[in-house]
């Protein structure tokens, strides 16, 4: 069967964390981690006669993530209870938007450096703010069936954010969560912390297959318990796959059977059905009466807007417009957050050239992190101060392999580019010292000058070792262009 | 005039004076709840010992000359539904037997820092649902002026207290009436302000749309003292609306000559008690002979109120009180003989090689769930938690909860529209007297009406006031009930005060036994 028999058609709903000191609905504290159940108030246990009143912070959080969404904006929103049961819920309800989300109708663009995939607009259905439940833990490790419940995590502000069902392959679906969630560290919303839960990615797929009788839609399916990127694009290929084997062998088509929820194994690297908990829930939707419904007035959402700052997608142009850079080197800065685009934009300015800076960058500063495990706010090189070393290099004062020496002596101390230099001793070498080097070198090594000679131009690199040995200043580019030279006229 | 005579303001008076210490004054009470509660069976729970102290405390205060606050150690009950730190709140019902909140109402806060003294919890029906008290899970409270019949609902205790002398001020919560309908049949003043007036924080919610906490006391001035104390924005509760609360007691003497006052035409039509037209009507006269103008005005969509509150209180109350499963709050079940049971039935199955049964069976939670409510709650509180849960279900939303909320809307306008014509509404507070215990106890449907005259207010947000206005021929009291519009609480207050001023019905006590 090829590839192109049937087209995969995705759509995902992500549920971010913001990152607000307190809960939704609550003064209580967000922080991840503290011991169960204290971080907990009347509010958010669902106390008898508690009531609710909404974080202004977390709304201008979520207001902030739509507007970068390119979302409309509803100019009058208001709360609605979803009734469940179950026991990480304590009023029986969650908060959240039903008919009435504060943002709808926006898109957001993805591309690929490498050119895998065509750039292309992912539309956005909804996005809309809810509290969070909290934890169950079975405690089975006994032998009881004993579950415990911490609701730490209740009412913890949550924006889910509905994708229309625009991407056509798990590569695009990588692809547009990779985005998503740069953007989501460049406006300061969320820590987008896969492992602690602030970002849970659900996915809804099914297949579009040709038949002669025309194209036949598959049952969609919604796949969960995707801890990272690289699972979700596997989980959909995988269900892909699987989709149609179960269409081969049944017809059946969407509409056939109710939706169906699997979940992801990691290990064995399937999806399973899970356990139907209704056949269909009514989650009998109703106005929250406890919170008064919230007007967002134009002055609001222009404010918000002019303070948004410059966006990923704004920042790889503007790299690439300014310094000449490649889309693949601009995905490549922009991909290290804001802080590490500051740092390049001050390396490049004061070094006078972008694409140096980003070699310099992308090779040596982001190897340097790596190695050391530290953040670039922590990295003791400032951009202004290692400007002045790729200074040295432009104007060819320094050769770039002894430029990497001074980069590591001025990454472990506060020494200027010509400090180090000076105590490295490297200083220019002479044009006239440099025919007298290339001379002796020659007249020492008659087998590589007949090489020269008989066209193998390479065999001159041999004499760049020995000329270090005798000088280490020595620029190995001009001098190879000396020996050349020389060569030919012996 | 013995102090069970007296009212909260008079009493607050002999406070300030040193003419009576707080002390004298809650034992005094306590002694008249030991005498009579036996029989009236308002109070809950009595907290002599708690209750003494914090009079002792406020009796200090007074004596080394440190300010006292507004209530100035005036015993003052709770209708238990109101969150009171460390205290059980059992809200009328089995399934809140042993809950202690950890945390005070806002009201309950407001009364401890105005130095009110907290003797006592009060009956109602299960949390507040019902009409007549009858509905509490632990016993009917019984009407002071004849201990055969009901004393009204929800806030029956609260009323009943005032009416039998046993507390000068109470407080209760009236979500379709259940404030004013208590106080109109017990003969006694009650109050509910207009929605967003006093904060709901701590009020275990029934219908959080509706719900609104308000005092009860002889006199409307009793009940502008205390809402003084009680009302006011709060930030706990965001429909608590954010303006100033006024000085009621000083705005009671606001001079209300050509009052304009709505007589109601729909309220004086069939099923209405030919002595209580009378005695209402009796009431307007009065109201003309101190300069009141009578309006003749039409509330042509109060009718459907009825209908319209019976679906949005219980829509609201069946998601409120959804939290009462077991394994937060609430009653549970025993969980072994549920586990039991459940191995029993599996075992049986299992036997028969019934597959299709045992993938049928439901899973330990959700029996949990089924048995803690099923156990927990009373008849009227299922009644309504199915009849809300079957209207919010898909299909069933769009032909009862929104049409109800527009039909709201429309009793609302026609309020506005009314308050356009007049300062104030006039007219019964219920249909008839008390009835007998048990007389509508198979009829739901007869015991929802007695709701008819007092749950527009609800649905509109505006203010109301029940004032004892006659006595019947068979010794029962009859309320006058007066409407203002939202916030409007100043000359509500002014005009039920003027017409005490002029009458003194609220002065009439029943004859315990
Ligand atoms: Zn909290």
């Amino acid at each position: 069967m090829s590839e192109t028999s049937y087209d995969i058609v995705i759509g995902l709903e992500i549920h971010v964390q913001l990152l607000t000191a307190s809960k939704l609905f609550c003064g209580c504290s967000t922080k991840f981690g503290a011991p169960p159940n204290t971080q907990t108030c009347p509010v958010c246990t669902g106390m008898p006669g508690s009531l609710p009143v909404m974080n202004r912070r977390a709304f201008e959080l979520g207001l902030r993530t739509a507007l970068a969404l390119n979302c409309q904006i509803a100019p009058f929103t208001k709360w609605d209870r979803k009734n469940y049961y179950y026991p990480d819920l304590p009023k029986g309800y969650q908060i959240s938007q039903f008919d009435l989300p504060f943002s709808s109708e926006g898109w957001l663009e993805i591309s690929d450096p490498k050119g895998k995939i065509e750039p292309r607009r992912i539309g956005i259905i909804r996005a809309h703010l809810e509290e969070d439940a909290g934890k169950s833990m079975h405690d089975e490790a006994a032998g009881q069936a004993d579950s415990r419940i911490d609701l730490n995590r209740t009412g913890t502000p949550l924006l889910e954010i509905v994708s229309k069902p625009d991407m056509r392959s798990p590569a695009e679906a990588k692809a547009f969560l990779t985005e998503l969630k740069l953007l989501l560290t460049y406006l300061e919303v969320s820590d987008c912390n896969m492992q602690e839960g602030s970002l849970r990615v659900d996915a809804n797929v099914n297949l579009h297959i040709p038949t002669p009788d025309g194209k036949i839609a598959t049952p969609i399916v919604e796949i969960k318990n995707m801890n990272s990127f690289r699972a979700v694009e596997r989980a959909l290929t995988y269900e892909a796959a699987r989709q149609y084997e179960v269409w081969q062998e049944t017809g059946q088509k969407i509409g056939d059977i109710p939706k169906q929820t699997r979940g992801w194994d990691d290990v064995a690297n399937i999806t399973r059905g899970q356990r139907h908990k209704e056949e269909s829930s009514d989650y009998r939707y109703f106005p929250d009466p406890d919170l008064v419904p919230v007007t967002v007035t134009e002055a609001t959402v222009a404010d918000a807007r002019a303070a948004l700052g410059e966006l990923p997608a704004a920042l790889r142009t503007r790299l690439e417009a300014t310094f000449g850079l490649t889309p693949y080197d601009s995905d490549v800065i922009v991909n290290q957050g804001k802080r590490g685009v500051e740092y390049f934009l001050e390396l490049a300015t004061h070094s006078g050239d972008g694409k140096l800076a980003s070699n310099w960058f992308q090779q040596d500063v982001l190897r340097t992190l790596t190695e050391q495990k530290i953040e670039i706010d922590q990295f003791g090189l400032r951009p202004e101060r290692l400007a002045g070393l790729l200074q040295k290099v432009r104007g060819k004062e320094i050769d770039t392999s002894r430029a990497r020496e001074v980069f590591a002596a001025m990454a472990t101390s506060q020494k200027s580019a010509a400090e180090v230099m000076a105590e490295l001793g490297i200083v220019q070498v002479d044009e006239s010292q440099l025919v007298e080097l290339c001379r002796e070198l020659l007249a020492a090594n008659p087998k590589i000058v007949a090489d020269i000679k008989e066209g193998r131009g390479k065999a001159a690199g041999a004499l760049i070792g020995q000329a270090k040995k005798k000088n280490p200043n020595v620029n190995p580019g001009r001098l190879m262009e000396i020996c050349l030279e020389l060569a030919q006229g012996m | 005039m013995s102090v069970h005579e007296l009212s909260a303001s008079e009493l607050i008076a002999q406070l300030n004076a040193g003419e009576i210490t707080s002390t004298e004054l809650t034992r005094a009470c306590l002694d008249r709840i030991e005498r009579y509660d036996d029989r009236v069976q308002a109070f809950l729970q009595v907290g002599a010992e708690s209750a003494l102290e914090q009079a002792q405390a406020i009796d200090q205060k007074r004596k080394q000359k440190q300010p006292v606050g507004p209530l100035a150690g005036l015993p003052v009950g709770i209708k238990d539904l109101l969150c009171t730190q460390g205290v059980v709140t059992t809200c009328g019902s089995k399934m809140l037997e042993h809950f202690r909140p950890p945390y005070d109402a806002t009201v309950i806060a407001r009364l401890k820092q105005a130095d009110a003294v907290l003797l006592g919890r009060l009956n109602l029906d299960e949390f507040a649902m019902g009409g007549s008290c009858e509905n509490s899970a632990y016993f009917p409270t019984r009407n002071p002026w004849d201990l055969e019949r009901i004393p009204g609902g929800s806030s029956g205790g609260s009323a009943a207290a005032v009416a039998a002398g046993m507390l000068p001020l109470t407080l209760g919560t009236d979500t379709g009436g259940s404030i004013r309908l208590p106080a109109g049949l017990c003969g006694v003043t009650g109050l509910k302000p207009s929605y967003g007036r006093v904060s709901r924080y701590g009020l275990v919610a029934f219908a959080s749309s509706l719900d609104q906490i308000g005092p009860f006391g002889q006199t409307a001035e009793d009940c502008a003292l205390a809402l003084e104390v009680i009302a006011g924005h709060d930030p706990h509760d965001s429909t608590s609306v954010a303006q100033p609360v006024p000085a009621y007691r000083a705005a009671l003497r606001q001079p209300l000559e050509g009052l304009r006052l709505g007589i109601v035409r729909e309220h004086f039509g069939e099923g209405l008690d030919a002595e209580v037209e009378k005695a209402v009507r009796e009431a307007l006269r009065v109201y003309e002979s101190l300069g009141a103008k009578l309006v003749d005005i039409s509330l042509p969509h109060a009718k459907y109120g009825v209908a319209v509150y019976y679906l949005i209180a219980p829509c609201e109350a069946s998601s409120n009180l959804a939290r009462y499963d077991g394994a937060h709050y609430g009653h549970r079940t025993d969980e072994k003989a549920m586990h039991k049971q459940l191995a029993e039935e599996r075992a049986v199955l299992q036997a028969a090689g019934n597959e299709r049964g045992l993938g049928q069976l439901d899973s330990a939670l959700v029996r949990m769930y089924r048995a803690s409510r099923a156990e927990g709650f009373g008849a009227e509180v299922k009644r309504r938690i199915m009849l809300g849960t079957y209207a919010l279900s898909a299909g069933y939303y769009d032909a009862y909860y929104l049409k109800a909320l527009r039909v709201r809307r429309l009793i609302r306008q026609d309020f506005d529209e009314a308050f356009r014509q007049v300062d104030l509404i006039a007219g019964p507070v219920s249909a008839a007297p008390a009835f007998r215990i048990g007389e509508k106890a198979d009829d739901p449907l007869s015991m929802y009406l007695v709701d008819l005259y007092t749950v527009s207010a609800n649905l509109a947000g505006i203010a109301g006031i029940s004032v004892p206005c006659g006595i019947s021929q068979s010794g029962l009291p009859i309320g006058l009930q007066l409407q203002a519009p939202a916030f409007g609480e100043e000359k509500l207050l002014a005009g039920a005060h003027l017409y005490q001023q002029a009458t003194d019905w609220h002065r009439r006590r029943p004859q315990l036994p």
